[in-house]
């Protein structure tokens, strides 16, 4: 789904959301209150600089409007692969916006992450996956590589890892194995906003996803595993 | 003449660092916590899913530690090896110990076990977040032979110290993979020289990227981690504010995709040509100014 389209089915035509290049930004009235949205599109490569465009509208959104929701909107192909980046220190500048997504939620405000299309490792793990809880639509795709490309780097059979991810979420791409590892609490299908709404009703920032892999089957043994460390 | 840091084993490398005899490490081999994914692929496994954490004593003082082992899978976090990082940081959060020290060497998400690779990596970036928010200080150690890469090179900014020796690396993504995706003429993953001043030990400490630079030296790596062992950065609004403007500004200096070289050249460094043949301490009074307030915040 488009971001237009997303913004249309969430908020009606109560927004001012604007794609600048890969950057989306804006304001959002949902059930009467202000959402401060925040996001990529187009399948960005989260470069140094998109990487702290992101950062700076959330610390404007920290000084301006104190306890404001924020909706992170995920659409990222992964990082950007250039020799540029990696010399102007990317790892940083993404940790840079891990790190002002993370003072966002210490001073009370609430972040949802929305996975509307495509979400890959690197650009991922800084945005939608620093959320409260991150959610996403049914039909986005998230992964960290595709199978064939998997298959080349692990130099394990295509066709092993094929037939592995028919019955382990861990090997193959998609939404639902995501749902199931814990790593997404929920899918909005239909009603968008009564997923925003819920979510925006959930106000329990810890970090439950090894808990809720475990409940839901799709992660055995990483919550057994912390709770042995605390108790070792 | 000391060993090389880099050459050790992860446990090797820990016995190192911390105070003589004073690891007590939690879920050992013996106790064979192993990655439940990596049988069903015909790969072998390690008895501690590549990772060692415990508790132990730096200058006297009371520790939590970890160290990746690089020899196992390149050091990539799986569900197991995250899990493991995450129970520690979360027991930290609960102990109170008077640090958290990482020994990093990882190419990020071990993709034998993709996405409870990913999930896991970023749980341990925010276990990280709250022990730091809590004022415990936490430090990373890179001076592994495989580096410091993908989700865990994000992990270890997110920490309020970073030292590093001046062979080692410390980034997102590994030159072969840039390479793949736009050609030697992007990043040529061969040329030795150009990766080590794009992404290693002196190129960060020259751009403020990491905090302590030192030789590939056990006992160097133990003496920084010792004079870090009480910094603790603070994460406020102006901190970050601080570091937007700073990251933004380095980047406003190399809007043509300028080489390293000349990227210190601009950045005020002195003689930077010379840079590539000089040894750590030589390079270490060279980092200008404004750069060491990069990596040090308001401090």
């Amino acid at each position: 789904m488009d971001w237009p389209t997303v913004a249309t089915r969430l908020f009606g035509d109560a927004h001012a959301i604007v794609a600048d290049g890969d950057f989306l930004g804006g304001t959002a009235t949902f059930d009467g209150a202000p959402v401060a949205i925040v996001g990529t599109t187009n399948h960005a490569a989260v470069g140094v600089e998109l990487a702290l465009r992101q950062a700076r509208a959330i610390l404007a959104t920290i000084v301006d409007h104190p306890g404001r929701p924020l909706l992170l909107l995920v659409d990222t192909q992964g990082q950007k692969l250039r020799r540029r980046d990696e010399l102007l220190g990317i790892h940083r500048a993404m940790a840079h916006l891990a790190c002002c997504i993370d003072l966002a939620r210490r001073q009370g405000h609430p972040v949802v992450g929305l996975v509307y299309d495509q979400a890959l490792s690197g650009g991922f793990i800084t945005s939608g996956l620093m959320a409260d809880a991150c959610h996403a639509l049914p039909e986005a795709e998230i992964r960290v590589m595709r199978v064939p490309a998997m298959a080349r780097v692990t130099k394990l059979p295509e066709e092993l890892l094929e037939s592995l991810s028919l019955t382990n979420p861990v090997f193959a791409p998609g939404v639902a194995n995501y749902v199931a590892m814990g790593g997404v609490r929920s899918l909005w299908d239909g009603d968008l906003a009564a997923g925003l709404r819920a979510a925006l009703a959930d106000r329990d920032s810890a970090d439950r996803r090894a808990e809720e892999g475990a409940q839901r089957g799709g992660r055995r043994v990483a919550a057994d595993v912390i709770r042995r460390v605390l108790e070792a | 003449m000391n060993a090389s840091f880099a050459e050790l084993a992860a446990r090797e490398r820990l016995a190192a660092v911390v105070d003589a005899g004073s690891f007590h490490e939690w879920l050992p081999p013996s106790e064979r916590v192993m990655s439940p994914h990596l049988a069903q692929l015909g790969v072998p496994a390690a008895f501690d899913d590549g990772v060692a954490i415990g508790r132990a004593r730096l200058a006297g003082q009371a520790i939590f530690v970890a160290a990746q082992e690089g020899e196992f899978m390149g050091g990539g976090v799986g569900e197991v090896h995250g899990a493991k990082l995450v129970g520690l940081l979360r027991r930290a959060l609960r102990d109170r110990p008077a640090a958290v020290v990482l020994l990093a060497e990882s190419g990020g998400v071990r993709l034998h076990e993709a996405n409870a690779g990913l999930i896991a990596v970023s749980e341990v970036m925010r276990a990280l977040l709250d022990v730091r928010a809590a004022g415990i200080p936490t430090l990373i150690l890179i001076g592994g032979a495989n580096g410091c890469f993908g989700g865990m090179g994000i992990v270890a900014r997110c920490a309020d110290t970073v030292v590093m020796s001046d062979i080692a690396r410390h980034a997102m993504s590994g030159p072969e993979v840039i390479e793949s995706a736009h050609g030697a003429g992007e990043f040529d993953s061969r040329d030795r020289a150009l990766v080590w001043r794009t992404t290693g030990g002196k190129h960060r400490w020259l751009t403020g990227d990491c905090d302590a630079l030192v030789e590939d030296d056990p006992h160097a790596f133990r003496a920084a981690a010792i004079a870090a062992l009480a910094v603790h950065r603070p994460m406020t609004l102006a901190d970050l504010q601080q570091e937007s403007a700073l990251l933004q500004g380095r980047a406003d200096v190399d809007g043509d995709n300028a080489d390293a070289v000349e990227l210190w050249s601009r950045l005020g460094v002195a003689d930077a040509h010379g840079v590539p043949d000089l040894d750590a301490d030589e390079v270490r009074v060279r980092r200008p100014a404004a750069m060491a307030l990069l990596a040090n915040g308001a401090a």
